[in-house]
């Protein structure tokens, strides 16, 4: 299990390292720098602007600003922003507690869905119930988030004027009312993106648990007079639910990645939307911080995700 | 009527034998417009214009007006005004700190932490224009209660033009030499003799930030100073919280130093989102009191307005769309770079053909269907402010007469319809940025060239590129490989010489200066050249404006540019809501004005 262990972590150094080049060239490739606003702005002289990326190290050659920017990263120094002159890492904490709220309960919110809905849809295939959940589960992934999250906003901020669709990060207020407004504001971000997320996973569910109901141990279970709640949760689900968490698992980085669309649209200040604008400005050291602890994150939780399924399923060896 | 008889009219205006309301009836009955009028009278001395240019202000007492809320789709990351890239960053430092004077919308200067706007009259103006002394506010406080004085100004000359700091707004304060006089006098000095002097401490790039808590980051360790992000300004707000790329709150500052300001209790910029939806939080639900900059079609800005909680504002500026006509050739490469200046272009060199585009694009059209109240069709290319506007030049749209020009010119239709002379085609690329306004501009005037027998071939490259500085890159609009292209280009003080330098012959954009010369059309006159100049250096303003609007005359009579429409800033607020706006400067410049009626 160590060596085990040992020997992902050893193969995750390179292609960490090949991700990084990867990002550094295609964003040393892309067109435009920082300073574009300045280009047109005839109050500021050229040279002005040339100082300026000489003094941020833009016009250096693109393998010596990397390896810059990869010593600065192994001694722990992830550079500062272009835009903000702000620590990088800095500014993706201050992003973290609302991206992991807002993220982190869309999709607690797209579990408690997909889970009981996918489960009761499967022990009952082609009842009613099954036929609705699986329409409402193509409308909700066919529908992109960025329209329904307009919708909602149509819907409920504008015609019915109920909740607000600027999300505010600092709130005036204490207890009850503090927690009120936190919720009103967070419930349209939170729906968009569960439901959504919910909608495919309840599809998932669904499948995986239908695979499991059939299996001939299912029905000497229910042959021995096992009671058929006890069959389903003991028996059925727990043996369906391990692709489901190695599923969930690999979701698990988009909650600290963001959302970006989602984010944009009700102005949620999350790391989607730091990221967003930070390649909208070209600001580099950003863009690489966020887009690098992402690379990472999902080569971590791919790990995980194997080593809890061998967990989960004793069957699996790491030998 | 000549200068001298302006001059005497003026002159009996400020001995009080002419009235100032006569003189303007009588500028009028000329053909000058009345701001034109009132502008010649403030600017020569005799006119009150700092009273007009900023709405009276009514609150009698401080605060007590609750929370103004601002919404901008792009948000802010820094809070030192001489690190602010864009206006967002420029204008949420605004908030807290200060200049010594600020553009009213009229194009005139406002005093804010200045005393007085110098002038010759009040011994400010040196007459040989090589010099101008600001005298302070007396008795201003910076929000941490230490006392605001000349050092603090001298000390943001310093830092700007230190470059080890790389400041932003460097480029107002290197060529120039600022001393202190006394406490609370500071005199600017420059080499040669400028009549545009409000450069240096006046507006965006004015904003003073205080000494004691920056001198020991005036250097190197620029971007470690906690006051980067923790402004202590004289502004009417201090600061309370601020999160990078979000959110920006302030609250009243109880010390300010203008009587009964300001009126809100606290202020909020909120950054982020899109325009269209910030319209909606201002215009339908209410739930913000003002949104910056709405690049939205009017049709829905109208439809929004009908909800009659909010309305746009439109804030003229020195914004303007407009076309080139290339002077030189795209398409022949000199020394490896195309559109090199020694060659000329084969059909735009022909007068007759330019004078026909200009008559081939239907201005109305563009301002009705396309741009709406954001873009009002204009014959100048510079069109403001409105001492500088140019009473002589007519646009027409004909496609009658720009055929019987190209027939008289000798240009002959082919058998495909499209006009050839001597081998030359009249077939032109025409670029533009991704832009949806702008694609349908491209499509109008394809459509009316067509029937004149020019076709039109519509090229259309992404803004990020297209506005771009990289060298590498063609599709570059400093590098205009092309026959014609269109963008806005922007005025950013109420001056017009940083404008103007757009057509003068030593700013060609060419490889030599990595296209970094403003002139992208490579046009070329010596009288422009010559009136330029002579505008740089002549200390008396109205020969000066008469100067300027030869330039307009000139270029805009090559026809090499075509204007379009004027690009005025449009921005929305509620209906009870009492700005102070000015297209010459920033949303905030006059923040402390603000209030609400009830």
């Amino acid at each position: 299990m160590l060596q085990y262990l040992f020997r992902r972590l050893l193969i995750a150094i390179p292609s960490l390292l090949g991700i990084s080049v990867i990002l550094f060239t295609v964003l040393a490739l892309a067109p435009g720098d920082p300073f574009e606003e300045l280009a047109t702005n005839p109050a500021i002289p050229p040279e002005v602007r040339m100082a300026l990326r000489a003094s941020l190290g833009i016009d250096d050659p693109v393998h010596i600003r990397y390896f810059r920017w990869l010593t600065a990263m192994l001694q722990g120094n992830w550079g500062f922003s272009f835009v903000s002159r702000v620590d990088v890492d800095q500014l993706i904490l201050q992003r973290l507690p609302v991206t992991l709220v807002v993220i982190g309960l869309s999709q607690v919110l797209a579990l408690a869905i997909a889970l009981p809905v996918g489960i009761m849809a499967a022990t009952r295939p082609y009842s009613i119930f099954d036929q609705v959940a699986n329409t409402l589960a193509f409308v909700g992934f066919s529908l992109p988030t960025f329209f329904t999250g307009l919708l909602l906003i149509l819907l409920f901020s504008i015609h019915l004027d109920w909740l607000p669709f600027v999300y505010r990060a600092q709130i005036d207020a204490s207890g009850w009312q503090w927690w009120w407004q936190h919720i009103k504001q967070s419930i349209m971000p939170i729906m968009v993106l569960g439901l959504f997320q919910g909608a495919a996973w309840t599809r998932f569910v669904r499948s995986a648990v239908l695979d499991v109901v059939r299996l001939d141990y299912v029905t000497t279970a229910r042959a021995k007079g096992i009671p058929e709640r006890r069959v389903i949760n003991r028996h059925v689900v727990r043996n369906a639910l391990i692709p489901v968490v190695t599923l969930v698992a690999l979701q698990m980085p988009a909650v600290f990645g963001g959302a970006i669309v989602t984010e944009q649209i009700f102005r949620v200040p999350g790391i989607g939307s730091l990221l967003i604008s930070a390649v909208l400005a070209n600001d580099t050291p950003v863009i690489m911080a966020v887009t690098f602890v992402f690379a990472c994150l999902v080569i971590f939780f791919n790990l995980l995700a194997d080593v809890i399924y061998g967990w989960l399923d004793p069957r699996i060896s790491y030998n | 009527m000549g200068e001298d008889d302006l001059r005497q009219m003026i002159g009996r205006v400020k001995n009080g034998s002419l009235s100032r309301r006569g003189f303007v009836r009588r500028m009028a009955a000329l053909g000058l417009t009345a701001p034109m009028a009132t502008q010649l009278l403030a600017i020569s001395g005799a006119g009150s214009a700092q009273a007009q240019s900023v709405p009276a202000y009514r609150p009698t007492r401080r605060g007590g007006g609750g929370a103004l809320k601002v919404l901008y789709w792009q948000a802010s990351t820094l809070l030192n005004p001489h690190f602010a890239v864009g206006t967002t960053n420029q204008d949420s430092s605004r908030v807290f700190y200060e200049p010594l004077a600020g553009w009213a919308a009229d194009g005139t200067l406002h005093p804010i932490l200045a005393a007085e706007i110098p002038s010759l009259e009040n011994g400010g103006l040196s007459a040989d224009g090589r010099s101008v002394t600001w005298k302070l506010k007396r008795g201003v406080k910076w929000h941490d209660g230490q006392d605001f004085s000349a050092d603090d100004v001298i000390f943001n000359w310093e830092y700007s033009r230190n470059a080890a700091v790389a400041a932003v707004t460097s480029g107002s304060y290197r060529d120039v030499n600022a001393v202190k006089v006394d406490d609370h006098t500071v005199r600017v000095e420059f080499a040669q003799p400028t009549p545009f002097w409000a450069d240096a401490f006046v507006a965006a790039t004015g904003q003073l930030i205080p000494k004691h808590l920056f001198q020991a980051f005036n250097g190197a360790n620029s971007r470690d100073a906690p006051t980067n992000l923790r402004p202590v300004g004289t502004g009417p707000y201090r600061f309370s919280s601020f999160l990078p790329g979000d959110m920006l709150r302030g609250e009243l500052n109880p010390n300010y130093h203008m009587n009964n300001r300001p009126f809100f209790d606290t202020i909020e910029v909120k950054g982020g989102g899109d325009a269209v939806s910030a319209a909606r939080a201002v215009l339908q639900t209410g739930d913000y009191d003002y949104a910056w900059n709405l690049q939205v079609e009017d049709d829905l800005l109208k439809r929004l307005e009908a909800a009659n909680r909010g309305r746009v504002n439109i804030v003229e500026g020195g914004g303007i769309e407009f076309v080139q006509l290339n002077v030189t050739d795209p398409n022949r490469e000199v020394d490896g770079e195309r559109s090199h200046i020694s060659t000329t272009h084969p059909a735009f060199s022909d007068p007759a053909v330019r004078q026909a585009m200009a008559l081939l694009i239907d201005r109305n059209a563009l301002e009705q269907f396309i741009y709406g109240r954001g873009g009002p069709a204009t014959a100048n290319f510079l069109n403001n402010p409105p001492r500088f506007t140019s009473p002589n030049m007519r646009w027409e749209f004909s496609i009658q007469k720009a055929n019987e020009l190209l027939d008289a010119a000798g240009w002959v239709r082919g058998r495909d319809g499209i006009r050839a002379k001597n081998n030359v085609r009249l077939r032109f690329i025409y670029q533009t940025s991704v832009n949806a306004p702008r694609q349908r501009t491209q499509a109008v005037y394809k459509q009316a060239a067509q029937r004149a027998g020019i076709d039109l071939e519509l090229k259309s490259v992404t803004a990020s590129v297209f506005f771009s500085s990289d060298v590498a890159n063609p599709d570059t609009f400093t590098k205009f490989y092309a026959d014609m292209q269109m963008y806005t280009t922007t005025m950013p003080q109420a001056d017009p010489q940083r404008f103007m330098n757009q057509y003068v012959s030593w700013e060609m954009s060419t490889r030599a200066n990595s296209w970094q010369g403003r002139n992208i059309v490579r046009w070329k006159n010596d009288e422009y050249d010559a009136a330029f100049r002579s505008a740089e250096s002549e200390i008396d303003p109205i020969k000066r404006a008469a100067l300027f609007i030869r330039m307009n005359d000139l270029i805009v009579g090559s026809n090499h540019i075509i204007p379009l429409v004027k690009r005025p800033t449009v921005s929305g607020s509620l209906n009870n809501l009492r700005h102070v706006l000015s297209g010459w400067d920033g949303t905030f410049w006059a923040i402390q004005d603000w209030w609400r009626e009830t």
